[in-house]
């Protein structure tokens, strides 16, 4: 796919009014640069998705001619699918980067996993390695691809958002953000989640990753993949670790998935779309949100991922 | 109402790829939401969003359950349900904080600040309109102006925003009464006028009906202006005002990857550049011209404002973050003293004089707040005399920076004039800011002319003037260490005076107490009692407990480089009290001296004293001779 460079504008010297797409990039990359200005360690939090890819290219474009002046950092289940490691492995390649993945040492020697801990799973991989990861590397500043429309209780996070030495997030003890000013003073132990997505929606980013040529998982795109259904969930046998109950059995569909996470989690939709355009036309005329593919949200009610957040849950 | 969506599903399903190409010509606009639940501000923001199909089904099933069963609309939908956030807040029923919504129409994308209506009002509307183009201001039809439209207005007057839309909201309620609406309108314009509010667009509708917010509703047939959305798709955007002002850029950082690239990455504030245009680097003053616009996607022909860019120079000029890189021949001016507005968001209240980290554009200093010259009450706009600002305060005061900031009023530009205000103790933004003007020393304090300066009363002494400036646990031996290196001082001719702290506080500083802001003032007063007594070329002592950093570093500031000795006199905790010769300790500890340094008030240890004194090593005499020493050493006439 050709890149079709947005800061530029095919007519003479006068450009039009900047589009919203535009005005959403400058201000991205201003974030991600006031955090560089600001911050002692830095580290992008890639997850590998969608918003992670767009996110990874705004950094690219902030910090050009040089690469990003901080590392990736992956924190892996080990259960996602095979094709976001792929990816993981060459955007970072591409971009010049330093790679960090962390897997929780308590996690894997206890064999933590998707089918026999539920909740657990979640909490030890992810919320516990994820602080575990930012503690033994000393990082003081994490962006992470969050979005204000994602989740009504994320409708107010900040930009910066920040954690207490045990890495709690206190909603009531977040400081106000005015015109382009963060501040990013922070105490020792102190550290700063910022999120440079947070005014992007989810038709923003398809459309960026479109507008810009961004690579992002083949598993967004429409494929025949082997599927069983499960508690009204599509999911997908991604290798031999599946575990299917008796008289289950591996049935091919179309699908494709809105979101990615641990594989044996995350529910896909049937689909035809094969390509971007067909991807954003068929997410402006779906009737679901994006989140209902996640289990993670229906914990404790609606306000499940406020509750996670408190408890150091990106 | 059949059909309230603002999306063509046709073109969608049909021909994709026209509606991106369309979409990706959608232009920005931010915009304030102001009111409270009961003028049904949640209930048109969830209105816009259902109608925006920013809705989805699996939400809008949870949104019926939920309004069945908290709703406020019986068995209707409830809107405002879907603009609910925190855990918090759904226990207790208010909204707590700023959120931001987003919807779309085919023309432009829209970011809405939503901000609640209760005490905490102030703070999070000057936040949320800070960003805001525009501000949406609702009035019940059925109640009229009311104090906090009065409140609403004048916040997002004073903010800025230059487009204000009169959403005269539950015209249903009112039988859509045309005479009821013009005379909310009519009270309201005369408001405005006085507030100087230039012109404003009122638009009758019913968020909970859909009158006149789409599409102009036959209920109003007497309503021949724009529906609210018309009107947002329409209404000019800052960016475009902002581009035809001067360049200004405030460097973020500086791209360095190799020794033959430099580039400087900014957000452009205002104007346009283009390769070869003249640029001024401020504070400095260095003129150069720009080179190049560097992108990912390659170079740029021109670079506007609303734009994240990095600029390459054609000199090697220095220029580091915190610079502005600005049109030559109209640079943005230098200042270390203001007028500001100040908002205060913090619980503890402002202090006088202390120092708080001010950050502007890129641009980190130190400054010190000025006893606000007046109060502005919000309901009344009244101003009110005040010794300092609490929690939603808006006052104005001058203040002073330890360095000169490249700045413009606010009123010229948002990004260049706004501020906020930083607690150097907590890291909590405590305060936003608004430059109004520069004051210039001369128009600011008249200083007498001496033909006697302060160099020819030093030449006189035979000596260079200094501050000792003791600091310490009570108890520690300050006093007793600061009188033996007078006494040497003497012996050797020179001319001193010590200052201590007990005898100020029966004279000069008698109407002071131990609160934090009067500890604050306590110290300021000795800086410059300090300050006047160095002018007149003497060596001062001072001893007290000064138990904040950010005083101590004031009084450093205060003074000219080098003339500020500060002297830690280190003691234990556990030997100060062991002594404690005025029995101090005793009483703290039993509850009957509040805020005692080291018990119930911090001591701050200085982080790089000057002269570093342990009593526990030392004895006082050899101490003073190591004092006496150190100075003369520093300030000996033959080196």
């Amino acid at each position: 796919m050709a890149t079709r460079p947005l800061a530029q504008t095919s007519e003479a010297t006068e450009p039009a009014t900047l589009t919203h797409l535009q005005r959403l990039e400058a201000e991205s990359i201003h974030i991600l640069r006031e955090v560089v200005a600001e911050a002692e360690r830095p580290v992008m939090l890639y997850s590998v998705g969608k918003d992670s890819a767009v996110m990874l290219h705004l950094a690219r474009k902030a910090f050009y001619p040089a690469p990003p002046p901080f590392p990736l950092l992956h924190v892996d289940t080990t259960w996602k699918f095979r094709d976001m490691y792929a990816l993981r492995d060459r955007a970072a390649r591409e971009a010049g980067m330093e790679l960090l993945v962390h897997h929780n040492p308590e996690a894997m020697a206890r064999g933590i996993n998707p089918f026999d801990h539920g909740a657990l799973h979640t909490d030890l991989w992810k919320t516990e390695g994820l602080k575990q990861a930012l503690d033994q590397h000393g990082f003081d500043a994490a962006f992470g691809g969050a979005r204000r429309d994602e989740e009504k209780s994320r409708a107010k996070e900040r930009v910066f958002s920040f954690r207490s030495a045990s890495h709690r997030w206190d909603p009531k003890n977040q400081r106000p953000e005015l015109w382009h000013l963060y501040n990013a003073h922070k105490a020792k132990g102190e550290s700063i989640r910022i999120f440079p997505l947070s005014n992007w929606t989810e038709l923003d980013i398809w459309q960026y990753i479109h507008l810009e040529g961004i690579e992002i998982v083949p598993l967004y795109f429409s494929a025949p993949r082997p599927t069983i259904e499960r508690d009204g969930l599509i999911l997908m046998v991604d290798d031999d670790r599946f575990r299917l109950n008796p008289g289950e059995v591996p049935v091919e569909r179309s699908i494709r998935f809105r979101t990615l996470g641990c594989y044996p989690l995350t529910g896909a939709v049937e689909s035809d779309a094969a390509t971007l355009p067909q991807i954003i036309q068929e997410m402006l005329l779906t009737t679901t949100s994006e989140r209902q593919g996640r289990a993670i949200d229906r914990d404790a009610g609606g306000a499940g991922m406020e509750k996670k957040k408190q408890e150091g849950y990106f | 109402m059949t059909d309230t969506s603002y999306r063509p599903d046709a073109l969608i399903a049909e021909d994709i790829d026209s509606y991106l190409k369309q979409h990706q010509r959608k232009t920005l606009l931010r915009f304030i939401t102001c009111g409270s639940v009961d003028d049904g501000k949640s209930t048109l923001i969830g209105r816009l969003l259902y109608d925006s199909r920013m809705i989805f089904d699996d939400q809008l099933a949870q949104l019926e359950a939920d309004s069945k069963r908290v709703g406020t609309q019986g068995q209707e939908i409830d809107f405002a349900l879907l603009v609910d956030g925190l855990a918090a807040e759904r226990e207790q029923g208010i909204t707590i904080d700023v959120a931001y919504r987003f919807f779309a129409t085919e023309k432009r994308k829209f970011i809405v600040a939503d901000t609640p209506g209760h005490e905490q009002y102030t703070r999070n509307m000057v936040t949320g309109a800070s960003t805001a183009d525009l501000a949406v201001i609702l009035i019940d039809a059925r109640k009229g102006v009311l104090t906090q439209t009065r409140r609403h207005s004048y916040l997002a007057h004073l903010i800025g925003i230059r487009h204000i839309v009169l959403a005269v909201n539950k015209m249903d309620l009112v039988g859509y009464d045309q005479a009821t609406y013009d005379a909310i309108v009519a009270d309201y314009a005369h408001f405005a006028t006085s507030i100087g509010i230039e012109a404003f667009t009122a638009i009758p509708i019913s968020g909970f009906k859909g009158d006149n917010i789409t599409t102009l509703s036959g209920n109003t047939p007497w309503y021949a202006g724009p529906t609210l959305i018309e009107h947002l798709d329409t209404v000019e955007l800052d960016g475009d005002a902002d581009r035809a002002k001067p360049f200004r850029m405030a460097v973020q950082w500086v791209n360095r990857p190799n020794l033959d690239f430099r580039g400087f990455a900014g957000l452009i504030s205002e104007g346009t550049i283009a390769p070869g245009d003249a640029v001024r680097i401020l504070p400095s003053g260095k003129m150069t011209r720009v080179e190049r616009i560097v992108t990912l996607d390659g170079d740029l022909d021109v670079a506007v404002a609303g734009q994240s860019v990095t600029l390459t120079l054609a000199d090697e000029v220095d220029c580091s973050r915190g610079d502005v890189i600005a049109a030559a021949d109209s640079p943005p001016q230098s200042a270390d003293q203001f007028e500001a507005t100040i908002v205060w968001m913090a619980d503890e209240e402002l202090l006088p004089g202390r120092g708080y980290w001010l950050k502007l554009g890129t641009q980190t200093v130190s400054a010190k707040i000025h006893q606000p010259k007046y109060q502005i009450n919000v309901n009344t706009l009244e101003q009110i005399a005040t010794k300092t600002l609490y929690l939603n305060a808006i006052g104005v005061a001058n203040l002073v920076t330890d360095k000169p900031l490249v700045f413009e009023p606010y009123g010229d530009s948002r990004e260049l004039g706004g501020f906020i205000l930083i607690d150097k103790l907590t890291n909590a933004t405590v305060a936003a800011g608004m430059l109004h003007f520069a004051l210039r020393r001369a128009r600011d304090v008249h200083w007498q002319s001496v033909d006697i300066t302060r160099e020819a009363h030093a030449q006189q002494k035979g000596q260079e003037p200094k501050v000792l400036w003791f600091t310490g646990l009570s108890g520690s031996g300050k006093s007793t260490i600061a009188n033996l290196v007078e006494k040497k001082l003497y012996a050797l001719g020179r001319h001193s005076y010590l200052l201590d702290g007990d005898n100020v506080r029966h004279g000069l500083n008698k109407d002071l107490g131990f609160t934090d802001a009067d500890r604050i003032e306590n110290i300021r007063r000795v800086g410059e009692v300090a300050k006047l007594m160095t002018d007149a070329g003497l060596i001062v002592l001072t001893a007290f407990i000064s138990p904040f950093r950010a005083e101590r570093d004031m009084i450093r500031a205060m003074l000219p480089e080098g003339d500020f000795v500060e002297i830690f006199v280190d003691t234990p905790l556990e030997v100060a009290e062991a002594r404690d010769i005025k029995g101090l300790y005793k009483k703290a500890r039993a509850g009957e001296i509040r805020n005692f340094t080291g018990i119930s008030s911090p001591y701050e240890r200085p982080e790089r004293p000057d002269i570093l004194v342990d009593t526990t090593r030392e004895t006082p005499e050899t101490a003073a001779e190591r004092i006496v020493e150190h100075i003369m050493g520093v300030w000996s006439p033959d080196l």
